[in-house]
């Protein structure tokens, strides 16, 4: 288990709204992006990476590291700035962000961004790649975890469910996933496009140990990661965290509208202070 | 024909003379049978493996089928059955490979290319993954089965992805050639294979560059560019058309792609005319291949023959390979009609 004893909330909290204004930021670069996706992942990317895994930013090549797999990979654009802010690579490099022959496009390349442990952006394959790196470090004898983020409406994809089997039958107990449950995929709400409830016992029912806690509350996520086992075998780790798309920015909170899009002019700049001001208690719209 | 090829045959139609058949493994382990050359997937890589500790070995519930189960009875710790799981056997090999290990991952052509084509090009070939995709019982090897097991689509749908070496085994001996010269090659591959008991074209196992032909006959009237399955009928076509008067050249092109295009070239400078034989759609695969090198170079008699562009009859795979003049008479007539219109 980490030591949590120099572990900061305040610091996680910063650093998750760090991710939220670099995509910001970086979108305006591209003229698109992917908001609200990745603003409901800011508080997991925060605490896995500034808290939880076992990385050597100077040694990223290291074997016996932590791996780290966005499986929904639309969420690079958040990915980026940590890997750069841990020193992966200088954080001026992100100011090429998707121009013409940039190291880093929306969807993200293991061959072009260093830090980043495998590519992604065709929705249903991160699951198994983590269940192949759990595989190697059993055969070579090492005790990484692996992480898997998936997002809710990417599990409608089959091949997740084949690694969902597979990791049970292996007893990959070091591979670990974290969904981000924010509830929308593009065309709707995932209770309405195409049903995942209730998810946590999906996966239990697959052999898996799940947890569920509240993806945006940092003691909340450490706990979760508090408990997960050491060692590389035994059951595999689910854990849902219930998020909010779009989370930090009012007008992008469980909207439809916002899975891609460009802030402007006043906007940009209005959202850009709402989130240096910290995140505000999440109201629900009433139910029309 | 001959007579290893007639026992081919028999077995192939079924008329194992009465004998009780129960399951599909006719081969004896490490030790293929005389004019049966089974698989030696799993012995090799076996082999390999006791020397290369990056060697991991995946099937998905086929591991009788493509012999993988060899490796397995060596080497417990390092194999791996995904069950009826293609996709994800294919991406988790890319990422062990992303963990250091060189992955073999084999099953039947038309589930590890066709219905992983998307897993091979994102996840093996675009990331540079060493994942080696074996694809067994490629072609119509699987006769009978149907269009459902065949892969006659494999070649061209995979030659198209970059950073993807893309080879068809010819026989055993050539099998393990390749599997030796796979292991430190660069990127992800696709290896075809045969359904095993394909004719033997090499006696010892010969000396190999992937992306090099194997120039195995001269000739100057004619040349035969074959590959996998196809070099053994295109052999025996050649000796045919010698006895009449007809000097063919004869080239395995067992590297699909990258294709070895200098060759293509020579015979397009020494020979009359030039015949593709594959088996694999005549659309995509091998002799398009060859049809992108000759469109740039002086032009001369070009015949592409394969399976026509529908899916096949079903049938034993003797009576198949008859039916689309795929077995050596059939390449011969192709041949003697082609060079006819040709004068």
């Amino acid at each position: 288990m980490p030591n949590r004893s120099n572990v900061n909330i305040a610091v996680l909290e910063d650093r998750a709204k760090f991710i939220r204004t670099e995509t910001v930021r970086l979108t305006r670069i591209a003229g698109a992006g992917h908001y609200s996706s990745t603003f409901s992942c800011a508080e997991i990317l925060s605490a896995l990476y500034y808290a939880q895994m076992r990385i050597e930013p100077a040694n990223p090549d290291w074997d016996n590291r932590d791996r780290f797999v966005m499986s929904k990979g639309h969420a690079a654009i958040g990915l980026y700035p940590v890997l750069a802010d841990l020193g992966y690579f200088p954080p001026a490099e992100l100011d090429t962000y998707t121009r013409l022959g940039s190291k880093y496009g929306d969807h993200p390349d293991m061959k072009k961004v260093r830090g980043l442990d495998f590519s992604s952006g065709s929705l249903g394959h991160g699951l198994s790649v983590g269940l192949g790196m759990a595989l190697a470090g059993r055969i070579r004898g090492h005790d990484y975890r692996t992480y898997v983020m998936l997002g809710d409406g990417e599990i409608s994809e089959g091949q997740i469910w084949e690694a969902v089997n597979a990791a049970n039958h292996f007893q990959l107990g070091h591979l670990v996933i974290l969904l981000d449950r924010n509830g929308l995929c593009i065309d709707g709400h995932t209770e309405e496009i195409m049903s995942i409830e209730p998810v946590h016992d999906r996966f239990a029912s697959f052999g898996w140990d799940v947890q569920r806690v509240d993806g945006h509350d940092l003691p909340s996520i450490l706990t979760a990661f508090d408990n997960l086992p050491q060692g590389t075998t035994g059951k595999p780790q689910a854990i849902v965290f219930d998020t909010v798309k779009g989370r930090g920015v009012k007008r992008m909170e469980m909207s439809l509208d916002w899975h891609v899009g460009n802030l402007v002019g006043e906007d940009y700049d209005d959202v850009m202070a709402e989130l240096e001001a910290g995140l505000k208690p999440y109201v629900p719209e009433p139910a029309q | 024909m001959t007579t290893e090829m007639q026992n081919e045959a028999e077995i192939f139609r079924g008329t194992t003379e009465g004998k009780t058949v129960f399951k599909d493994t006719r081969s004896v382990r490490g030790t293929p049978k005389a004019g049966m050359p089974a698989f030696v997937l799993g012995e090799e890589l076996a082999e390999m493996a006791k020397t290369d500790p990056r060697i991991v070995v995946a099937t998905a519930d086929l591991a009788s089928a493509n012999r993988t189960n060899d490796f397995k009875a060596v080497h417990p710790d390092r194999f791996f059955d995904f069950g009826i799981a293609e996709k994800n056997m294919i991406t988790a090999a890319a990422g062990m490979a992303a963990c250091g290990m060189v992955p073999y991952v084999a099953t039947f052509a038309s589930f590890a290319a066709i219905l992983g084509a998307e897993q091979i090009r994102t996840d093996c070939a675009y990331p540079k993954m060493p994942v080696r995709v074996i694809g067994t019982h490629s072609g119509m090897s699987m006769g009978f089965y149907g269009s459902s097991h065949h892969a006659l689509e494999d070649l061209g749908m995979l030659r198209c992805m970059a950073d993807l070496t893309v080879i068809c085994a010819t026989d055993a001996n050539h099998l393990r050639a390749v599997l030796r010269a796979s292991a430190d090659h660069p990127g992800a591959m696709y290896i075809r294979l045969g359904r095993g008991r394909d004719p033997v074209v090499y006696d010892t196992v010969p000396d190999l560059t992937i992306g090099k032909a194997i120039r195995l006959r001269e000739g100057t009237d004619l040349t035969l560019i074959a590959t996998g399955s196809e070099v053994r009928a295109a052999l025996d076509a050649a000796a045919a058309l010698e006895k009449t008067g007809t000097s063919v050249r004869v080239i395995d092109m067992h590297t699909i792609s990258p294709l070895d295009r200098e060759e293509v070239a020579a015979a397009a400078r020494e020979t009359r005319a030039i015949m593709t034989v594959e088996e694999h759609n005549i659309t995509g695969g091998l002799g398009s291949a060859v049809a992108e090198v000759l469109i740039d170079l002086p032009r001369l008699p070009f015949l592409r023959h394969g399976v026509p562009d529908r899916y096949v009859e079903v049938g034993p795979p003797a009576a198949l390979y008859d039916a689309y003049k795929l077995d050596a008479p059939g390449v011969e007539s192709v041949a003697r009609d082609f060079l006819s219109r040709i004068g």
